[in-house]
């Protein structure tokens, strides 16, 4: 037997040290895009899984200061490195979202800075001679700020959540948490699951067909836990003689990692050590192939249309053989406006 | 009683102010008027705005530590909703509503007549440009029935239901006010004493509320807004003043509601939300502000409140209302009636009608004797010339006479005189004759 295994081993198991050692040499990207009103508590959070200070709050600090009129788009682009594995973090906030007295579509510029970056991947996948590795700068998650304590979803969070889960995956999180009991934040939840239901709003993790059990178990867990209950914190103080991440209130100290007090460790855990991956995969195959097979599309619709009118009319004939990335970015720009 | 002799004008009113020198009683006057006040009960009128879910219901519940908001617990509601097969709040409300709630509350045999309004809705749809109009009308058409009341005939009984205070909810986010907050205080903080207040204050620590506040009155003060705050007057006494700067100091109040009771670790039992990390009371100072506000709101400015509405914004709005719909103001009523002043006038106006007179008469008697005066001086003339034909008639007559007398031989003393060629008439003879007579003589 033993002789057996030793003169019959291939080998080819060891693929997964080679694509680790690949993966160690070329680090990855990671974008994440930050969706809530301001005052949520969103730098905080992202600054609390990251375990370091990396986007500022963009609040409004002076009364001078002017509120936005829109919704702009910040990323921000750092490389953490951890055990030798490298990761190009961006992360987007958008200041401005939801602050104004009309929010008529303040979502608008958060999709089409999604759907642009989608776009520009497959410009440059379209490209005849392209990069050996292209530069992913497509959002792999969107993290959703809910209002703790709202009756459920508002209109403006049905609007926005069915737009975005659309383009790219979304986690929905219940900012500033503690302000609810726990059995305040169990009916909360189980009326945002009720009303995600009842709009048909898809957020991540999706079911898919060929999940492993061990899988669809997890993801089963995990659904149990949307929409996350979360508390950011980047003070750290001493708690029973340890050093831990908390917010110390005169009648008590939340420690963010503590299971009991909020979902922090179970929404750091789930986005980065078990679904890190999942996130990039799905945003690959199912949100960029659906913009990739839409543009696919329009852009074959395009051509047929301009080569009717060649066909038709002579001295009216528009360009046909127009370089791919033309057509591309026209349809582009269309794109956001028509389909928002 | 008689006054004292020195009588110094002291104050505006230019009343004197006199020591007694013994009770007089007039100081059970607020006495009296409080026993009244108390048969008649007080009405007080409290509105609420803010976005869904900031604990509104809860606070008004907790203040008045009465279920004025019956049924607002969340499992009472999807319990319900869930019966009725309807998932709630999905299409949410788009428009504001005004909902009010009546409630008696009696307390040491004093009435109030308490109505909370609630504003539901507020801020909750996607575009929220429009949604403080809804609220300015409604307390402006609670102004306008209180004008209609005060003009009608019979006025013996006016129901009041202006709102007295209005406590606005703001989200606890940590970055000042947000431009709804903004929109909503510049529209109302004229008509209605604004009261600001951070909802959900257990969201934030100690140090954080101390900026948040910070913040918001930065944002208030640059954008003008008028806020409530209980101001002391000279008349109060140190401890009121003392109380009153330390509510001030709080607003605006970070407040927690709650409607349970928890059980603290030494087994007492008071209202509060129990969370995995401990116990925020609600009546502790040290753990938010509910205290401060309920003390200004129902136990120190409920007057000053009402007061406020009444004295200073209704008459605003009425003032406006009753310019713009064209009435003009005259000031001729306001004229003060003082007896001896009009004596004294029209003493004035006595004494200035006779000098007229006066002067009128003496002009027109110094005219006359100025034509008197001139007539008499021509008639003088006249004589004069008619003395003076006259005296020349006589000196004739009399060189007349003389020449006869002399012609006749009669002397001056009377004597005869010798004839000495007398029988000339000439003038020129008597003067000769005269100067021989003087040469004569001389000689």
């Amino acid at each position: 037997m033993a002789s057996n295994d030793v003169q019959d081993y291939v080998g080819f198991d060891t693929i997964t040290q080679q694509m680790e050692r690949k993966f160690l040499k070329r680090g990855f990207n990671f974008n994440v895009i930050l969706v809530g009103e301001s005052g949520m508590g969103k730098s905080t959070l992202v600054n609390s899984i990251f375990a370091s200070h990396l986007i500022d709050s963009q609040g409004r600090r002076a009364a001078q200061e002017v509120i936005r009129k829109t919704t702009e788009i910040a990323p921000v682009t750092q490389t953490l490195e951890e055990n030798g594995v490298r990761v190009r973090l961006t992360i987007v906030d958008t200041p401005g979202f939801g602050d104004q007295c009309n929010n008529e579509g303040c979502w608008v510029p958060v999709i089409k800075y999604i759907k642009d970056q989608h776009a520009a991947y497959l410009e440059r996948e379209l490209k005849p001679q392209r990069d050996r590795v292209i530069v992913d700068t497509r959002i792999h998650a969107c993290l959703y700020f809910l209002n703790p304590g709202s009756r459920g979803l508002r209109p403006l969070d049905v609007e926005v959540l069915k737009r975005l889960t659309e383009v790219t995956n979304v986690i929905p999180v219940i900012a500033k948490s503690d302000s609810m009991t726990i059995e305040e934040r169990t009916a909360f939840k189980r009326r945002i699951k009720e009303e995600l239901a009842f709009h048909r709003i898809v957020v991540f993790p999706y079911a898919c067909e060929d999940d492993s059990e061990e899988d669809r178990v997890l993801n089963a867990s995990i659904r149990e836990l949307i929409p996350f209950a979360v508390v950011g914190s980047e003070e750290v103080m001493e708690l029973d003689g340890k050093l831990v991440r908390g917010r110390r209130h005169g009648w008590g100290v939340i420690n963010i990692f503590d299971e009991n007090h909020s979902d922090f460790v179970h929404l750091r855990n789930f986005m980065l050590r078990t679904h890190l991956s999942d996130l990039v995969e799905v945003t690959a195959q199912r949100h960029y192939e659906q913009f990739r097979t839409s543009q696919l599309r329009q852009i074959k619709e395009l051509r047929a249309q301009q080569a009717a009118a060649a066909a038709t009319g002579g001295p009216h004939a528009m360009p046909t053989q127009a370089p791919p990335q033309a057509p591309v970015a026209n349809v582009m720009q269309h794109q956001p406006m028509t389909q928002v | 009683m008689r006054v004292g002799t020195s009588m110094q004008a002291t104050g505006a009113s230019g009343a004197t102010k006199k020591k007694m020198t013994g009770y007089v009683g007039f100081s059970n006057y607020p006495n009296q008027e409080h026993r009244r006040s108390i048969k008649r009960g007080f009405s007080f009128t409290l509105m609420v705005a803010g976005e869904s879910g900031l604990g509104k219901s809860t606070l008004i519940n907790t203040l008045f530590e009465s279920k004025v908001y019956p049924g607002k617990d969340d499992n009472a509601a999807a319990a319900a909703a869930a019966a009725l097969g309807v998932v709630v709040g999905s299409e949410g409300a788009k428009t504001v509503e005004i909902t009010s709630v009546s409630a008696e509350i009696v307390e040491n045999n004093v009435k109030l007549r308490l109505s909370v309004v609630d504003t539901p809705g507020f801020g909750d749809s996607i575009n929220n440009d429009q949604a403080w109009k809804p609220i300015l009308e409604n307390i402006e058409s609670r102004f306008d029935a209180y004008l209609a009341q005060e003009n009608r005939v019979n006025r013996s009984k006016i129901v009041d239901n202006r709102v007295n205070a209005l406590l606005y909810f703001i989200k606890p986010t940590g970055h000042g006010l947000r431009a709804i907050d903004i929109e909503f205080m510049k529209n109302l903080h004229n008509k209605v004493n604004l009261i600001p207040v951070v909802a959900k204050a257990d969201t934030m620590t100690p140090r954080e509320v101390e900026q948040f506040k910070g913040k918001i009155l930065a944002d208030i003060n640059f954008h003008g807004i008028q806020i409530f705050k209980p101001v002391s007057d000279q008349f109060d006494d140190p401890e009121t003043i003392a109380d009153n700067k330390a509510i001030a100091g709080k607003i605006p109040f970070a407040v927690v509601g709650s409607e349970r009771l928890v059980e603290r670790s030494d087994g007492t039992r008071v209202r509060g939300r129990q969370y995995p990390w401990g116990i925020i009371e609600v009546e502790n100072e040290a753990h938010n502000d509910f205290v401060s506000l309920r003390q200004m709101l129902l136990r120190t400015h409920m007057e000053e409140l009402r007061d406020a509405t009444d004295v200073s914004l209704y008459e605003t709005y009425r003032t406006q209302k009753l310019l713009a719909l064209g009435h003009v103001q005259d000031n001729t009523v306001f004229r003060e009636f003082n007896p001896r002043q009009q004596l004294e006038e029209e003493e004035r106006v006595h004494a200035a009608k006779m000098q007229k007179l006066e002067a009128e008469m003496a002009a027109v008697f110094k005219q006359k004797v100025q034509e008197k005066e001139g007539k008499l001086r021509q008639s003088e003339d006249e004589l004069y010339s008619r003395h003076k034909d006259m005296k020349g008639v006589l000196e004739r007559q009399r060189g007349e006479l003389e020449d006869k007398k002399r012609r006749l031989g009669i002397s001056d003393a009377g004597m005869p005189v010798p004839a000495v060629g007398v029988q000339q008439h000439d003038g020129a003879q008597p003067a000769v004759q005269s100067k021989d007579k003087k040469k004569n003589r001389f000689f």
